[in-house]
């Protein structure tokens, strides 16, 4: 290993924020040094799969024409279910298309090609090796120690793009252990079909795919699933908030079964076969578990920042951004030479500036509104109850309209706990939604 | 229906010769009274072995996810990555 040198910058993690920032430096013209652990960048990644286009084209202009992409998503549906139902929401337009709005992907294709590109770009990727903590001279972060014979390398400023499991982030000291109410777990199987049984199944032309996501039907756990189209395999997963996990005594490959057997969605995924079972936690806590996002020789981004979006599922748009942001700054702190805390100020106030911040900040109340209220009124209750006022709504057998209504309406109404409670929910909702 | 053994076995690993997760102190397991690692893993790497007296550790399934370092109530398990290279490695992703 080249354990002399000293660069620019080392960044650790070839996930989406670690990538972008090597790429962006290396194609400034720093020295950068790009650590992955796993045997190739994304051998331990996974996510659900929508790779939204802007964030990425402002790194990559067009780059939609050489990355591997899977489908080209037109519709996005929105599932409330309950054991054996489900009321359905959802958008599908052309317009979508031109231009494109978000892909499906996956990890292992995606992050190589993304990492590749930083390579190309010049920075030198190190693989199969894991950085074990920070090099300190003083206060000042200097360098990492990696797992490799003489593995200490040295540069200007360390970015910190490990992802939620953050061993370095709490190397640094920034961050605390994330409570299991910060995190959620998902499990996700890939399951093969036959690229025609896709489109027939899901009503598409040629490259077109569809997101759906689900509520209800967790076990009262706070939860999401999702099932995503891609070429010639199906992404379905769910994923549910580690406290609620732990308090429901659930193994989460059960309820992954489990949620398999619904009949919405064991139609779509009959026939395929399962070829990879994952696991991964996700980033929860939100706006107020983001920890402070430089100083002395570092930063931190994406992921082990806390930087993800979960109401909209966006998270590799934010960890990429945010890694540009990293980049940039240190190509200015390359300028003035200064590499301290206010030297680098200029990440976090492009953060700031941002809409990264900003929507974090709009849904700043969510995380508490999700761990304070009970998890099995939003996620079990309310779904079951939405459920039964549409089936008797639409259900003609003889009872009267207005009848009908009033009975939905109590339905709902008793599952919230009341007239009042229901009202007070759905303020504390809003409430949470609107910053 | 899947089982969690057929899940695992879609997955490549490149099992270290070393564990990665180290049980701190099994006496602190023995008085454990949810003892639910052995539920929350997505894995099945826990197992309470009642003759034994010990949480039992099969490293060797583990897929990295991080849960059992947040979620053991009392921070028993010490948590490492393996070995670069090492461990669990994706197919797709
Ligand atoms: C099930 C699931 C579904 C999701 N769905 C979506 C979605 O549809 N759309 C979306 O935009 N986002 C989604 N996300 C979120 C998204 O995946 C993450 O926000 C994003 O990957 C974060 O990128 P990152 O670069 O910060 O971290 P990561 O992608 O986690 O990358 C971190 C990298 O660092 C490496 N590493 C860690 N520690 C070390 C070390 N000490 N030494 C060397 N290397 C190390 C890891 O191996 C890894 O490659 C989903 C996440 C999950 C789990
Ligand atoms: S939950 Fe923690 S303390 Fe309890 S048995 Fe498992 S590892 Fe031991
Ligand atoms: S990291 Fe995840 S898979 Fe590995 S032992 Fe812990 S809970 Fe199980």
């Amino acid at each position: 290993m080249v354990a002399t040198e000293h660069f620019d910058a080392i960044i650790v993690g070839a996930g989406p924020a670690g990538s972008a920032a090597a790429y962006i430096m290396a194609k400034a013209g720093l020295n950068v040094v790009l650590i992955e652990r796993g045997e190739f960048p994304g051998a331990k990644n996974i996510f659900g799969g929508v790779i939204y286009r802007k964030q990425l084209e402002d790194i990559i202009p067009e780059f939609w024409k050489e990355a591997p992409l899977e489908r080209q998503v037109i519709e996005q549906r929105l599932w409330i279910l309950s054991d054996q139902a489900g009321v359905t929401i959802g958008h599908r337009n052309e317009a979508f298309k031109e231009p494109n709005n978000c892909w499906t992907g996956l990890r292992v294709k995606f992050d190589q090609w993304f990492a590749t590109k930083a390579e190309q770009a010049g920075s030198l990727n190190i693989y199969e090796t894991v950085v074990i903590d920070v090099i300190r001279e003083g206060e000042k972060v200097v360098g990492v120690r990696t797992d490799r014979d003489q593995g200490d390398l040295y540069a200007n400023v360390v970015v910190v793009a490990d992802g939620v499991n953050s061993l370095l982030g709490k190397a640094l000291g920034v961050h605390r252990e994330w409570s299991p109410n910060e995190v959620s777990l998902a499990v996700k199987e890939v399951i093969a079909m036959p690229k025609e049984k896709i489109m027939d199944r899901f009503n598409l032309e040629g490259n077109e795919g569809v997101t759906t996501e689900f509520v209800g039907n967790t076990m009262g756990m706070a939860g999401l699933g999702f099932l995503y189209t891609n070429q010639d395999t199906l992404s379905f997963g769910v994923g549910v908030m580690v406290s609620d996990l732990k308090k429901k005594r659930v193994k989460p490959y059960e309820l992954l079964e489990g949620v398999k057997q619904h009949p919405m969605l064991r139609r779509l995924l009959q026939g395929g076969e399962t070829k990879e079972y994952a696991g991964h936690l996700i980033p929860e806590g939100g706006f107020h578990s983001i920890p402070p996002l430089s100083g002395d020789g570092w930063m931190i981004c994406g992921d082990a920042a806390q930087l993800v979006n979960f109401v909209h599922r966006e998270g590799t748009n934010l960890a990429m951004t945010s890694g540009r942001f990293a980049a940039e700054a240190i190509i200015e702190a390359h300028e003035t030479g200064d590499f301290s805390r206010v030297g680098l100020a200029g990440y976090d106030r492009r953060v700031k500036e941002s809409f990264v911040h900003k929507d974090l900040k709009k849904y700043k109340g969510l995380h508490h509104f999700l761990s304070d209220s009970d998890p099995s009124l939003t996620f079990d209750k309310l779904p079951k109850a939405l459920n039964e006022a549409a089936y008797q709504m639409l259900l003609v057998d003889g009872v009267p309209k207005s009848d009908k209504q009033k009975i939905a309406m109590r339905g709902v109404t008793q599952a919230a706990g009341g007239l009042m409670n229901m009202v007070k929910l759905g303020a504390q909702g809003w409430r949470a939604m609107n910053g | 229906m899947s089982s969690i053994a057929e899940k695992l076995y879609t997955i490549r690993y490149k099992v270290d010769e070393t564990s990665h997760l180290i049980i701190k102190d099994q006496d602190v397991c023995l008085h454990c009274e949810t003892k639910e690692c052995q539920d929350f893993c997505p894995a099945d790497v826990y197992h309470w072995m009642d003759k034994e007296s010990m949480t039992s550790v099969a490293f060797e399934n583990c897929i990295e996810c991080g849960t059992c370092r947040i979620g053991c109530p009392t921070y028993n398990i010490e948590w490492v990555y393996p070995k670069g290279g090492h461990g669990i490695t994706y197919k797709f992703g």
